[in-house]
């Protein structure tokens, strides 16, 4: 009895690293922590016991880092994920890439075996600072328990600040086992980090000046200008200068895509009237994009003779892909309040009027005439919520499709996999957005496919009451890769069957959550607006045809000449691009 | 041909394990491939400076550069020129030598600076500190004269007059 109270004081006096950790996370204002435990972070779980942090348990590591994703992308906060050691650490790995990819402040906590058993091959080693090390902002392996404050305030500045990024913390057990002696509060040390700010003001002259001689201006909005919270500036700059504007992929809600100077999408499955701007423009300012091979299949092709701006807060890509006229190192919001205060109303009436011309000649649409096709899901679920929601896509035709057909209003809205492409984020994504967002509408548009890579986190969603909506768009086929197959592969499929689907609503059932199924036209709108006012989560499994295909099309390694604006007649060359 | 030229990198780290990972793995990426690499502790144990010698594209390298500058532990990378900086190697020749091939050897030292750091059982070791060219023309010379092994440096730079380094 008097043993343990003495223990007990003891407990109280001095603290653990796991529980300086959490003090420091607690104080960077960390509300979740999505994870699974193991051997080697118990002490961490034990730690955020007696938090106020709660701990999301997910199925698998990989949900944990998209939902911590989700909840960044939706939030503008840094998500974090806790894992442990060996195989949980290296489940993070797509997660960690995936956020590098397109830019998402993560914090990756890892466990780790002790520290005097490091490269001995313990039980559940994986050296995953070395593993990570391509893939990450930057990473620390924790040698001082007492360091642990400086090392997360340190990662948080990092994920967060400056073009975003993850950062995986790998912390062995004896630095959280072991006693704390050190300062909560520590500075940081980081002599070789800065952060670009408000931009060359005798370059942003320069652009006003430039944007002045224009014609044929256009816009091209990334997500650097969703990350930088630049969309209110970017609608003032289009409008005071009448300038239309394109966005890739993560640069929907940077501009409302409702707004008459909005082109949509760019790329290769991007609107046929914004590619045909491209071909047109003299001028185009890219404002937190990377000129990436979606929107630039042959650089030499490039807007030709257009002249190129880029607007970006990292410098190195300036002149990694496209070789501007005039490039603009800093945060694009700040860039553009400048740049607004020099700019006035442009001479492009005549400008406007052509690409009305192509908005009414080639607009995005679609036919039900073989039965209910994904597009017209996500046109009425664009209807039905009335462009309100929280929008999270996984990889393939369906994301193309959302991405067309569900316009985007503001930045933080639209989450999807860029860079990396990841099948299995966008469900996972979505109930971190949730987390994020509580209270608003958060819908996952996602494949048979790639649904299926993360779809346990169904538990996840169903424990925690996550509203999430997922619409399963079943094509019954790796759609995207069929296309590609059909297109340029003669139709021999191989490999793209998803033969053995499972039910869908009663995958969803098997959870306890509720499914609602569509496979006509004329059910659409009814079962859609059922399923999103169904108060808690919802799986929405729409049957489509399986054989649609996403136009228009660039084909990869071509540049915005050779679109193809509906299905081609005859049999096309290989392409030549990256994937 | 412009892709085959030579650069002379240097920089500025954190003297923290890693580094040289994450160094090593901005070049290796791009397919750049590094011929020597120096790396030591600065009057500053805090810091340590890597000078890297690899050749390749020079978009390429400006990419490079660009990506290791914004590594978190990298102070500052750049390429410098041989004008505004001085450049240096080292090299440790072994030769196995005869009476006559001695004196020979003995000659061409001198005339190139280097010294004689050990002789065992007629094998000599040979110091010589110069530039890349030198080392390379001395190399030349002795293994025409019974070089059985070299090891070099890599080049070491600094930049000339007040600009550091
Ligand atoms: C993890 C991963 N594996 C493979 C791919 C390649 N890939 C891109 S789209 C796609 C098809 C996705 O199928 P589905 O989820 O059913 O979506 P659909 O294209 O049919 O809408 C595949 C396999 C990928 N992007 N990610
Ligand atoms: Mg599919």
């Amino acid at each position: 009895m008097k043993r343990k109270t003495a223990k007990t004081t003891k407990t109280q006096k001095t603290m653990t690293g796991a529980q300086a950790l959490i003090k420091c996370l607690e104080n960077h204002g960390v509300e979740y922590i999505f994870g699974l435990p193991g051997g080697s972070v118990i002490p961490i779980f034990d730690a955020i016991y007696e938090s106020k942090i709660k701990t999301i348990l997910v199925r698998h590591e990989q949900g944990a880092t998209h939902m911590a994703d989700g909840y960044a992308r939706a939030t503008g906060k840094v998500g974090v994920a806790l894992v442990t050691s060996g195989p949980g650490a290296t489940n993070t790995v797509t997660g960690i890439m995936t956020a590098m990819m397109d830019s998402v402040p993560l914090v990756v906590l890892t466990g780790q075996t002790i520290s005097p058993m490091l490269g001995k091959d313990a039980f559940q080693e994986a050296d995953i600072a070395g593993i990570s090390m391509p893939v990450v902002k930057h990473s620390y392996l924790v040698k001082d328990i007492n360091s642990i404050p400086r090392i997360i305030k340190e990662a948080f500045y990092i994920a967060s600040t400056g073009r975003p990024g993850p950062v995986l913390i790998d912390l062995p057990k004896d630095m959280t086992a072991g006693a704390f002696t050190g300062s909560l509060d520590q500075p940081m040390d980081l002599p070789g980090y800065s952060i670009p700010g408000k931009g060359n003001k005798t370059d942003i002259l320069q652009l006003a000046k430039m944007l002045k001689q224009s014609r044929k201006p256009m816009l091209l909005v990334g997500h650097g200008a969703v990350i930088s919270g630049a969309d209110k500036v970017v609608r003032e700059l289009a409008e005071k200068m009448h300038c239309p504007v394109t966005m890739t992929l993560l640069g929907k809600g940077a501009f409302p895509e409702t707004h008459p100077l909005s082109l949509g999408m760019l790329g290769m499955h991007g609107t046929a009237f914004a590619n045909k701007a491209l071909t047109a423009c003299d001028l185009i300012c890219s404002i937190g994009s990377r000129w990436d091979d979606r929107i630039n299949g042959n650089n030499d092709e490039f807007c030709i003779g257009a002249k190129k701006i880029h607007i970006d807060i990292d410098p190195a890509e300036i002149n990694k892909i496209v070789r501007p006229d005039l490039s603009i190192i800093g945060d694009a919001k700040l860039v553009l309040e400048e740049l607004l205060k020099h700019v006035e109303k442009l001479d492009t009436a005549e400008w406007l009027r052509e690409l009305e011309f192509y908005k009414t000649e080639f607009p995005l649409n679609y036919s039900n005439a073989e039965g209910l096709t994904a597009q017209c899901v996500i046109d009425t679920l664009y209807k039905v919520t009335k462009g309100k929601a929280v929008v999270t896509t996984d990889v393939g035709q369906h994301q193309m499709w959302a991405a067309q057909f569900y316009k985007t209003e503001h930045g933080r809205d639209w989450l999807s996999s860029g860079g990396a492409g990841t099948m299995g984020f966008g469900f996972p994504a979505a109930i971190g957005a949730q987390f994020g967002r509580p209270g608003e509408l958060v819908v996952a548009i996602v494949g048979d496919g790639g649904f299926q890579m993360t779809l346990c986190e169904l538990a996840t969603a169903a424990i925690n009451k996550q509203p999430v909506k997922v619409v399963v768009i079943d094509n019954k086929y790796l759609g995207m890769v069929r296309q590609w197959q059909e297109l340029f592969f003669d139709n021999r499929l191989s490999g793209v069957d998803l033969v053995g689907n499972p039910d869908f609503v009663k995958l969803a059932e098997a959870y306890g959550i509720k499914g609602f199924h569509i496979d006509k036209v004329e059910d659409c709108s009814r079962v859609l607006e059922e399923a999103m006012k169904h108060p808690g989560p919802a799986l929405i499994h729409a049957e489509v045809i399986k054989e649609g295909n996403v136009f228009p099309m660039i084909p990869a390694g071509k540049s915005a000449y050779h679109m193809i604006i509906e299905a081609p007649k005859v049999k096309m060359e290989k392409p030549t691009g990256s994937t | 041909m412009k892709t085959t030229d030579t650069h002379t990198l240097s920089i500025l780290v954190a003297n923290k394990p890693g580094v040289l990972v994450r160094v090593a793995l901005t070049f290796a990426r791009r397919g750049y491939n590094i011929d020597s690499l120096v790396v030591s502790a600065t009057h500053n144990p805090k810091f340590s400076r890597m000078t890297v010698t690899a050749k390749g594209d020079p978009a390429t390298l400006e990419q490079i550069i660009k990506q290791l500058n914004k590594l978190v532990d990298v102070i500052h990378a750049s390429e410098h020129d041989t004008f505004s900086a001085v450049d240096m190697e080292m090299s440790l020749l072994k030769v196995k030598v005869t009476a006559t091939s001695k004196t020979i050897i003995a000659k061409y030292m001198k005339e190139y600076h280097a010294k004689l750091v050990d002789e065992t059982d007629n094998i000599l070791i040979i110091a010589q500190i110069g530039s890349t060219e030198e080392l390379n023309s001395f190399e030349n010379i002795l293994s025409k004269y019974g070089l059985v092994e070299l090891v070099r440096s890599g080049k070491l730079l600094m930049m000339k007059g007040k600009e550091t380094t």
